[in-house]
């Protein structure tokens, strides 16, 4: 009989209190491919549950560009939706020209501070202030392995770069490509920041891709990381130019390759393939940066509105997301894992659950670094000008990277 | 209104009369009027602003703080830039010169009045009607070494044989310049058959009875009368090769690394993915500056030319 008293006193209760704080959310995302699509009707669920009514403004194509195209329409006419999905660098430049309301009141209210990184959430604040929520992090400095190529060659997964080259020519001499890449500007990116990484440290990582220290930049560590980046030319097959990654994670799937160095969304393609982590494929650090984290954060930031109701149902949003119910049930469908350290991982794979320890660790040692492929770092325009700088140098065949790293230096100085 | 019609149906038939031919007067410049609008706002218009952002800071939305030429001294200090740039003149040469070669050399043959003309004439002009993109899909599957034309020679048995083209960076744009001309060359062989058709064969025949040779007519007699369709040609052509960007996009999307970038790939990729409207703006006006300073003068030797003779 109680339960259905409580559920007859929710229901009238939800009857009084619905007129008053009804509110519409709009969310611009482009979360729409089958995991993610499914992901986001939860939230959907969620927020109508609390008596708000969900308009998905889902803008499919091109990572996101055609969305941030419609998104910049719509704010400069005066009618942005209440979330978008903006992540890093462009967040604090969404806030600059005032677009971004304050959440503060809220992220008090649940102890955002405490339960978020202080790494991410200075990304989230402008000013000090909440004007964005984390939806998840992604490892990008993850190094896929098929085991079984492993075993074949009969050699050891590789932990450093000097291992690394040293395996990749052994697999090389047995007939089976070492690196599957795809040669687009962002997976050459994500390749050399995870060479950057190893080479350079975090210190120094973030010297030379947050701060923009000219001398880091240019200097030995850096012609010593090109160095290297550039000798994996030889373990790609030639025929990498423009792949896509999701067809170098088949290769690995196959057995046709043996490694991609790949962020975690990449274990989607392993699930889709019915694989299993641990057993028939391996995550594994990226070689050389075991102790560090490389982050790649989507998420929401929040717009100003004009209609009291409606930015009530947008704060509440911003609360529905962070909660660990919607964290674990989004992560879990994107390969990711929960912004907040606090969450139970138990229901997670290997990999998630190696991360989220990652995660964790690194926060504390200050190992967690922004990923500069992808967008975290910097802004879009010095992260376009290494772009180019990097393609170059990795798709020129006698390049010198004693030059490059003097031209990485001006390039980004140029873009400041 | 009605009301008013009927009452100068049945009253006033001068005043009708002046009526319907002011009306007559104005229907023209009416009926034009929102295409009129359109052009001015969306072509001029835009156009004059696409320039006042090329001077200013503007980032990833407009904004009016002025900078001068800040922007296209960043532009021209750009390598990538300074590559498209350098696509642009190979790719735009070539595709022009090989089409109108290509066009031409059909359109002389298929005059011959040969058999099944109508057929063959459809093929060369089929591939017009495929998109850009199509096109650039199935060249980039045709030259892709390990799935066309290598692959299939090395499966037949010539190893030896190689055609990487695609995936290096010095000889990518050169990859592009084959699908363009394979997409175009038919459509500027229709202009030319056009054209040909369109030549009294009179003067033809003068010239047989006075003993020249075909190669000799077609040099000296056809083709210089031809000019007019040159003129077209070229015309389209350039406006194909400078605007070019789907074609790239689908084969190559500019690599590898930027080695097939053009400035339309350039001024997209700054203008609407990096935040960098002011750089993007000073590219265009760039652009537009490319294509006036091969049109104008020809255009206005052309038509002076038109005028005079």
């Amino acid at each position: 009989m109680k339960p259905i008293r409580h559920l007859l006193a929710a229901i009238g209760l939800s009857f009084v209190l619905s007129p008053a704080h009804a509110g519409q959310v709009e969310v611009l995302h482009w979360w729409t491919s089958g995991g993610e699509a499914k992901a986001m009707g939860v939230l959907k669920e969620m927020m109508e549950e609390q008596g708000h009514t969900w308009k998905d403004f889902a803008v499919a194509g091109g990572g996101g560009e055609a969305a941030m195209t419609v998104l910049k329409t719509r704010a400069v006419s005066g009618n942005p939706p209440a979330a978008a999905q903006i992540k890093g660098h462009d967040i604090q430049e969404w806030a600059k020209l005032g677009f971004l309301t304050n959440l503060d009141d809220v992220a008090k209210e649940e102890k955002w501070d405490q339960v978020l990184p202080p790494i991410v959430s200075d990304i989230m604040k402008y000013e000090g202030h909440y004007v964005a929520v984390p939806v998840n992090v992604h490892r990008v400095n993850w190094l896929w392995v098929n085991p079984d190529v492993f075993k074949k060659v009969g050699v050891e997964v590789p932990h450093t770069w000097d291992e690394f080259f040293e395996v990749a020519d052994k697999i090389k001499a047995a007939g089976i490509i070492p690196l599957a890449h795809g040669g687009q500007a962002w997976q050459d990116a994500t390749v050399f920041e995870a060479v950057a990484l190893a080479e350079l440290g975090p210190k120094d990582y973030t010297a030379a891709f947050v701060n923009h220290d000219m001398d880091v930049l240019s200097g030995p560590k850096m012609v010593e990381a090109l160095t290297k980046f550039h000798k994996i030319r030889d373990y790609i097959d030639p025929n990498a130019v423009g792949r896509d990654w999701n067809v170098a994670t088949k290769m690995v799937i196959n057995g046709d390759a043996a490694m991609q160095i790949m962020g975690d969304w990449a274990k989607g393609e392993f699930t889709a393939a019915d694989k299993v982590a641990g057993k028939d494929y391996e995550c594994v650090p990226a070689p050389g940066t075991e102790g560090s984290f490389t982050f790649n954060i989507d998420s929401l930031a929040m717009f100003k509105l004009n209609n009291e109701a409606n930015e009530k149902a947008q704060m509440d949003l911003a609360r529905t997301i962070l909660r660990p119910k919607f964290q674990t049930i989004f992560n879990k469908a994107k390969g990711s894992i929960p912004v907040r350290t606090d969450v139970d991982m138990a229901s997670f794979d290997d990999c998630a659950k190696a991360s989220m320890k990652a995660f964790k660790a690194t926060a504390e040692n200050g190992g967690l670094v922004p990923s500069m492929a992808h967008g975290m770092a910097t802004t879009s325009a010095v992260q376009g000008q290494i772009f180019d700088v990097i393609t170059n140098f990795f798709n020129t065949k006698d390049a010198d990277p004693e030059a490059t790293a003097k031209q990485l230096a001006s390039a980004v100085q140029s873009a400041l | 209104m009605a009301h008013s019609g009927v009452v100068s149906e049945t009253t006033s038939q001068p005043a009708r009369g002046r009526l319907t031919q002011r009306l007559q007067q104005w229907l023209p410049k009416l009926a034009l009027a929102p295409t009129a609008a359109m052009a001015l706002v969306g072509i001029y218009g835009f156009m004059f602003w696409t320039g006042v952002l090329s001077f200013t800071g503007s980032t990833f939305l407009p904004s009016y703080e002025f900078v001068g030429f800040d922007q296209y001294v960043r532009l021209f200090g750009n390598a990538r830039w300074l590559t498209a740039c350098t696509n642009l003149a190979i790719f735009g040469f070539l595709f022009i010169f090989c089409c109108l070669a290509i066009g031409c050399f059909l359109a002389i043959l298929l005059d011959q009045r040969i058999r099944n003309e109508g057929v063959i004439r459809t093929i060369y002009l089929y591939p017009l009607a495929l998109s850009m993109i199509v096109t650039g899909t199935v060249w980039q599957w045709i030259l892709n070494p390990s799935l066309g034309l290598e692959k299939l020679m090395h499966d037949w048995g010539w190893t030896s044989f190689q055609f990487d083209w695609l995936t290096n960076p010095n000889m990518v744009i050169y990859t592009i310049v084959i699908a363009a001309v394979w997409q175009a060359s038919g459509f500027v062989m229709a202009l030319f058959l056009a054209g040909l058709r369109g030549i009294d064969p009179a003067i033809i025949n003068a010239a047989r009875v006075d003993g020249a040779s075909l190669p000799r007519i077609y040099l000296r007699i056809v083709l210089p009368s031809m000019r007019p369709v040159f003129f077209s040609s070229v015309m389209v052509l350039a406006h194909i090769a400078i605007k070019s960007f789907d074609l790239v996009m689908a084969m190559t999307s500019g690599g590898p690394g930027y080695a097939s970038d053009l400035p339309a790939m350039f001024m997209y990729s700054f203008t609407f993915t990096r935040g960098q409207m002011g750089l993007g703006a000073a590219s265009s006006i760039m652009m537009l500056a490319m294509l006036l300073a091969i049109l104008v003068p020809y255009l206005y030797s052309e038509l002076r030319g038109q005028r005079n003779g």
